[in-house]
């Protein structure tokens, strides 16, 4: 009776280690049974962030729904005043920052400190020159006062400049009142890419910390997790400006047809 | 083994939802990243040509495409367990019923003035 009783957590240990040979991590914690156990529920945990990170650009993707359906006419002759080539080339050099990261996970598994090292590096230094062009399109919209706000200028919405070769205007000229919402599609653009440039510097602060840790042999010896979770949450970055380009820029490249 | 052990399961390996973990090969990124440059390429040109009501259906479309391109390979759902498939499908399917019903509030609010 009181073998029945008192055994069973012995009894499940020693089939345990029976079933499964595996080294103890330093990393484990001693409330998750294996480490299998604290690796399913760590992705797990990353993933309940994730869908609150959904919900969250979810809010600004809804906005820009209703905002762009109400005032087309103002959204469609704002997108046109954003930078669609450093709009491309921004996508191209995020996906290659991803595509690093993704390495960068494969270099843990495969336990290749330094290869992982270089991965990272990659990562953050594509994450940077995304953000350098960021503010070199930033700088624009500074200068060409599409900043909303006292200083926002409605002009060259209401009075398109001429264009050399047709002698038309190069834009469909709006009224006073429609031009203004302009204001919104450029309020929800540094709302939505602001926040997504957010995410990005706070990445580059993680990176550069798991960097110095990878440096330290720390994801090399089995204990991957930090670097998969992170990774997790570096592509969802990369998810949100996938749906943001071609909602911000190229809403309709073909205004005079 | 006493009646306790199958139910006892620590490293989840008798759960038919346990997935063995899988290591990606960098030759699937590589693909994957093909796949996305070229993803890109082609909403910058299909921007471009004039479809009409078209042209936001099929830049969402090329940009769901290269969502679940990723989500799959570089965020590995392709390989992980049932429970994290659902918690991601779950995810996306909640954002969507959110959307559905503000939307249909919006519309009916002031029916016709779209």
């Amino acid at each position: 009776m009181d073998n029945a009783i008192a055994t069973h957590p012995d009894v499940h240990g020693a089939a345990h280690e029976e079933d499964h040979e595996h080294v103890m991590l330093p990393q484990h914690r001693h409330h998750f049974e294996t480490e299998q156990q604290q690796r399913e529920a760590g992705s797990f945990g990353m993933w309940l962030f994730l869908l609150t990170e959904i919900m969250f650009f979810g809010g600004m993707f809804f906005a820009y729904l209703l905002y762009r359906n109400w005032y087309n006419p103002a959204f469609v002759a704002a997108s046109n005043q954003l930078n669609v080539t450093e709009g491309a080339i921004n996508t191209v050099i995020l996906i290659t920052s991803g595509f690093f990261m993704a390495l960068g996970v494969w270099a843990a598994e495969m336990k290749k400190q330094k290869l992982l090292v270089i991965f990272l590096v990659l990562t953050t230094i594509f994450g940077c020159a995304f953000l350098g062009v960021k503010a070199d399109e930033y700088h624009e919209k500074y200068e060409k006062h599409h900043i909303p706000g006292a200083s926002f200028d409605i002009r060259e919405f209401v009075n398109p400049p001429i264009d050399a070769k047709t002698g038309k205007p190069s834009q469909v000229p709006m009224a006073p009142d429609m031009a203004q919402k302009t204001q919104i599609f450029f309020f929800l653009y540094f709302a939505m890419t602001g926040m997504h440039a957010f995410h990005m510097i706070i990445g580059i602060v993680l990176l550069v910390w798991l960097i110095w840790r990878a440096n330290n042999g720390d994801f090399t010896e089995g204990y991957v997790a930090p670097i998969e979770n992170f990774g997790l949450y570096w592509h969802f970055v990369d998810i949100v400006w996938l749906f943001l380009f071609p909602l911000l820029y190229l809403i309709n490249r073909h205004p005079l047809n | 083994m006493s009646e306790h052990d199958q139910y006892h399961d620590p490293s989840n390996v008798i759960n038919p939802e346990h997935a063995e973990h899988h290591v990606v090969q960098p030759i699937t990124y590589i693909i994957v990243f093909g796949t996305l440059l070229a993803g890109t390429l082609i909403t910058v040109l299909a921007a471009d040509v004039d479809m009409g009501v078209f042209n936001p259906i099929i830049a969402l479309g090329i940009a769901s495409f290269k969502a679940v391109v990723v989500i799959l390979f570089f965020m590995h759902v392709k390989w992980q367990s049932k429970l994290i498939k659902m918690t991601v499908g779950a995810g996306f399917f909640t954002f969507l019923v959110l959307i559905t019903m503000t939307l249909s509030d919006y519309i009916s609010r002031s029916w016709g003035l779209w």
